[in-house]
C-alpha cells in the first residue's frame, strides 16, 4: 500500500527540491523511507486498537495541487474567522495558502507570521526553520507524522521573538472546498515563542463542503521558550465524511506555561495525538478538550505528557458529549521520569452519553518512576444527573430544555478554561448550535 | 389553593407517606415539623413531582388542577415552587443564565413574551435586594462552590424572581448560622402576600421565630399526628419529638 506514496513522493520531491532548503531534503527522504517500511498502523497495534484507519489506508488519495482557492469568497469564511480584523489570520484552502483571503492584522515588531511554503522558498526565517522544523514531531512515533513530514509543503509559521507580547491571537484557518474530495492534505505548522513572550493561536480545520470525503493529516510543532506563556486553541470541524489524523507536538521550556484547548466536532474519523514534553523545571501544561459527536463519528484523543524534570505541573480535563452511534476514545498517558520529583499531574476524562448506542473507550495510563509525586486520574461515563434534571424542571424548564441546558453546562464548564473571551464565545456558540440541532 | 387528601407515597416499593391530609389557603403559612425520617422531605418532593417517588394513593389538587397528573415543569408553571433541602450544583451555567431560562419558561407558559438578558437584569436588580445580594453572584455557576448559606439564599432568590403562588421550603434553615437564617427568613417575609402561601418544613422551632406560621403540623412516620397554632412549635421544642412519638403510638393503637 505504501508503494503508491513512494511513487508519489518521487515526483513530489523532484518538484520541491529545487525550491526548498537543502537540509530539508534528507529529512523528507528519511520520513518517506520510514513510512515505506512501516505503512499504516493496523487495529492490532495497541495505539490504534479502537480507531480503524483502514478506510484511509485502503483508499487512494490525490495529493498536492488540489486548487479551489479562486472559488472561495471572503464572506464564506465569516463563520470561521471570528470577525476580528485586528487578528492576524492566515487562510489555507485545501492546504494551500490563500493570501487574498488572509489578513495581516496588527503584529508587534519582529514577529514573523508567514506561510511555510513561501518561507521555505524565499528563505524567510531560514534559521528558525532549520533549528526547529521537524525536530519535535518524531517520524518514529507515528506513520502519519512520517507521511506529513515527507510531503510537508504549506502551513503556518509563527515566530515570536523574546520579550514580546502578542496582543491578539494568530488565527490559522484550514478550509476545504468540494475540490478536496478524494484528496489528502498535509498541513504543517510551526509555532516558536521565545523566552519571556506571550502568544496565543487558534488553529481551525473547517469545511465549505460538508459531505466531502477527504483526508487531512496535519502536524503542528510548538516550542515555548523559558518563562513564556502560550495558549493554543484547536477547533476541528471537518466534513462529517472526512478523515482527520493530527499530531500536535509541544515542547515546554523552563518556567513556562502552555495551555491547549482541543475541540473536536467534525470528521467521520478523527484522531488527535497531543504530546507535550515538560522539558525543564517549573514548567506547566494545561490540556483541555471537548468532543461532541453524533451519527457514526469516531473521535479519538490520545494525549501524552512527559514529565522529564522536577517541579512541573500538568493538568488535563477532556470532556465528551456523545449521541447517536458515535464512538469516543480517550487515552491519556503520563510519563514521570525518576528525576521528575515533585511532579503534580492530574488527569480527568468525563463523558456524557446521550444515546444508548454511543460508546466510549477511556484509558488513563500513568507510568511513574519518581517517588515524591502527586499524580491522579479519573474517568467517568454517564448520563445527565437525574437530580439536576428534576431541579431544572422544578423551576419550570420543560424536560427537553432542561436536558439541553445541562448538556450545555457540561460543555461550558471546560470551555470556561479558555482564557480568551472571543474564542470562548465562539466555542460556546458552536456548542449551542450543535445542541439546538443547527450544526 | 392546595388540597391534599389521604396522600400515600413511597420509594422503591417502601411506603413513606401513609395518608397525609392538608389544606392550604392563600395568605397562609403552614409549618410542618417532625423528626428525621418522618416523611417531611418526601412530602415536599412528591408535591414537586420528583420522579423517584411513587404515589400509591390519595389526591392532590392545586389551583383546581390535579397536581399528581402534572410534570414537574407543569407544576412550576402552575405556580408551585420547592426550595430544595440540597440545592443542586450546576457547573458551567451561570446563575443569571439559569434563572433567566426558568423565568422565561414560566412567562412562555403564561403566553407572555420572553425577556432578553438586559430586561431581565432590571427584574433581577430588584429581587437581589430581597436576599441582600450583590449582582456579582449572578456570574457564578449555579450553586457551584457556594457555601451552604449561599445555596439556601439562592433558593430564596429564585423564589423571589419566579413569584410562585405556593412555595414549599424544605428544611431551608438546616445548617444555617443565625445571620444566614435571618436573611432567609426576612426574604420570605418580604415575599409574603395575601394571594400566596408557604409551607415551611423544618426540623427545628428556631426558624419559626422568624417566619411566624399560622398553622403547625407534626409529621411522624408518614402521618400527620398533630396540628395546631404557632404555640404547638414551642411545645414541641420543650417536650421533644419523643413526646410526639408517644402521641403517635397512642394514635395508632
Amino acid at each position: 500500500m505504501s508503494e503508491s506514496y513512494v511513487k508519489e513522493f518521487e515526483s513530489f520531491a523532484g518538484a520541491t527540491t529545487a525550491e526548498g532548503p537543502e537540509w530539508l531534503e534528507p529529512v523528507r527522504r528519511a520520513a518517506m523511507d520510514h513510512f515505506a517500511r512501516t505503512g499504516f498502523p493496523t487495529a492490532r497495534e495497541e495505539e490504534w486498537r479502537f480507531t480503524p484507519v483502514s478506510p484511509i489506508a485502503q483508499a487512494t488519495w490525490r495529493s498536492g495541487g488540489v486548487g479551489g482557492i479562486e472559488d472561495v469568497a471572503r464572506e464564506q469564511l465569516t463563520p470561521f474567522v471570528f470577525g476580528h480584523s485586528e487578528w492576524c489570520t492566515l487562510v489555507f484552502v485545501n492546504g494551500e495558502y490563500a493570501p487574498a483571503l488572509s489578513s495581516p492584522g496588527s503584529l508587534p515588531e519582529g514577529v514573523l507570521v508567514a506561510n511555510l511554503a513561501d518561507a521555505l522558498r524565499n528563505g524567510n526565517g531560514t534559521e528558525i526553520l532549520e533549528r526547529h522544523l521537524t525536530r519535535y514531531a518524531r517520524i518514529e512515533e507515528s506513520p502519519f507524522t512520517a507521511l506529513n513530514t515527507a510531503f510537508l509543503r504549506d502551513g503556518g509559521l509563527i515566530h515570536v521573538p523574546a520579550g514580546t507580547d502578542l496582543p491578539h491571537p494568530v488565527n490559522l484557518v484550514f478550509v476545504t472546498t468540494p475540490d478536496a474530495a478524494g484528496a489528502v492534505i498535509h498541513p504543517r505548522n510551526l509555532v516558536i515563542v521565545e523566552r519571556n513572550s506571550r502568544a496565543s493561536l487558534v488553529e481551525s480545520y473547517v469545511t465549505l463542503a460538508p459531505g466531502a470525503r477527504y483526508w487531512t493529516n496535519p502536524v503542528t510543532e510548538v516550542w515555548t521558550g523559558a518563562n513564556s506563556w502560550v495558549e493554543h486553541t484547536r477547533i476541528q470541524r471537518e466534513s462529517e465524511a472526512a478523515f482527520h489524523v493530527a499530531t500536535t507536538q509541544v515542547e515546554v521550556s523552563r518556567d513556562s506555561h502552555y495551555r491547549s484547548f482541543s475541540m473536536a466536532m467534525g470528521a467521520n474519523l478523527a484522531r488527535h495525538n497531543l504530546n507535550a514534553r515538560l522539558g525543564d523545571q517549573n514548567s506547566e501544561a494545561l490540556l483541555y478538550g471537548l468532543y461532541i459527536t453524533h451519527g457514526n463519528q469516531v473521535v479519538d484523543n490520545h494525549t501524552v505528557l512527559y514529565h522529564d524534570h522536577p517541579n512541573c505541573h500538568s493538568w488535563e480535563v477532556y470532556k465528551g458529549i456523545l449521541d447517536g452511534h458515535s464512538h469516543a476514545v480517550f487515552n491519556g498517558k503520563v510519563f514521570v521520569k525518576p528525576e521528575a520529583q515533585k511532579t503534580d499531574a492530574k488527569q480527568t476524562n468525563r463523558n456524557l452519553v446521550l444515546s444508548d448506542h454511543a460508546k466510549v473507550d477511556t484509558k488513563p495510563q500513568l507510568e511513574i518512576f519518581a517517588d515524591d509525586v502527586r499524580c491522579t486520574h479519573g474517568a467517568t461515563v454517564g448520563q445527565l444527573d437525574e437530580m439536576a434534571l428534576f431541579y431544572a424542571q422544578s423551576r419550570g424548564l420543560p424536560a427537553e430544555e432542561a436536558r439541553r441546558v445541562l448538556t450545555y453546562a457540561f460543555a461550558a464548564e471546560v470551555i470556561d478554561e479558555v482564557s480568551l473571551q472571543p474564542v470562548r464565545d465562539e466555542l460556546n456558540r458552536l456548542v449551542l448550535r450543535r445542541l439546538n440541532g443547527e450544526a | 389553593m392546595l388540597e391534599i387528601k389521604d396522600l400515600h407515597a413511597g420509594v422503591a416499593g417502601k411506603e413513606i407517606l401513609k395518608g397525609i391530609t392538608l389544606t392550604v389557603n392563600p395568605g397562609e403559612i403552614h409549618a410542618i415539623m417532625g423528626p428525621n425520617g418522618s416523611g417531611k422531605s418526601t412530602l415536599a418532593q412528591a408535591l414537586a413531582g420528583h420522579p423517584a417517588f411513587e404515589i400509591t394513593g390519595g389526591q392532590v389538587r392545586f389551583e383546581g388542577q390535579d397536581l399528581l397528573d402534572m410534570q414537574p415543569e407543569e407544576r412550576a408553571q402552575a405556580g408551585l415552587f420547592l426550595a430544595f433541602q440540597y440545592p443542586v450544583e450546576i457547573a458551567g451555567v451561570t446563575n443569571a443564565y439559569f434563572l433567566r431560562a426558568a423565568y422565561n419558561a414560566l412567562r412562555k407558559a403564561r403566553g407572555e413574551e420572553e425577556l432578553d438578558s438586559m430586561d431581565f437584569l432590571d427584574v433581577l436588580e430588584q429581587k437581589l435586594k430581597v436576599v441582600d445580594w450583590e449582582p456579582e453572584i449572578m456570574h457564578r455557576a449555579v450553586n457551584h462552590g457556594f457555601s451552604g448559606g449561599e445555596k439556601k439564599r439562592n433558593e430564596i432568590l429564585q423564589l423571589a424572581v419566579l413569584e410562585p403562588k405556593l412555595a414549599i421550603l424544605d428544611e431551608t434553615d438546616s445548617g444555617l448560622d443565625i445571620d444566614a437564617l435571618r436573611t432567609v427568613a426576612q426574604g420570605v417575609n418580604q415575599l409574603r402576600r395575601p394571594d400566596n402561601a408557604f409551607i415551611v418544613i423544618t426540623h427545628y422551632q428556631r426558624l419559626l421565630n422568624h417566619i411566624v406560621p399560622d398553622y403547625v403540623h407534626v409529621l411522624s412516620d408518614g402521618r400527620m399526628v398533630m396540628s395546631g397554632g404557632k404555640d404547638l412549635a414551642l411545645e414541641l421544642e420543650a417536650r421533644g419529638y419523643e413526646w410526639v412519638d408517644a402521641q403517635a403510638e397512642a394514635l395508632t393503637k
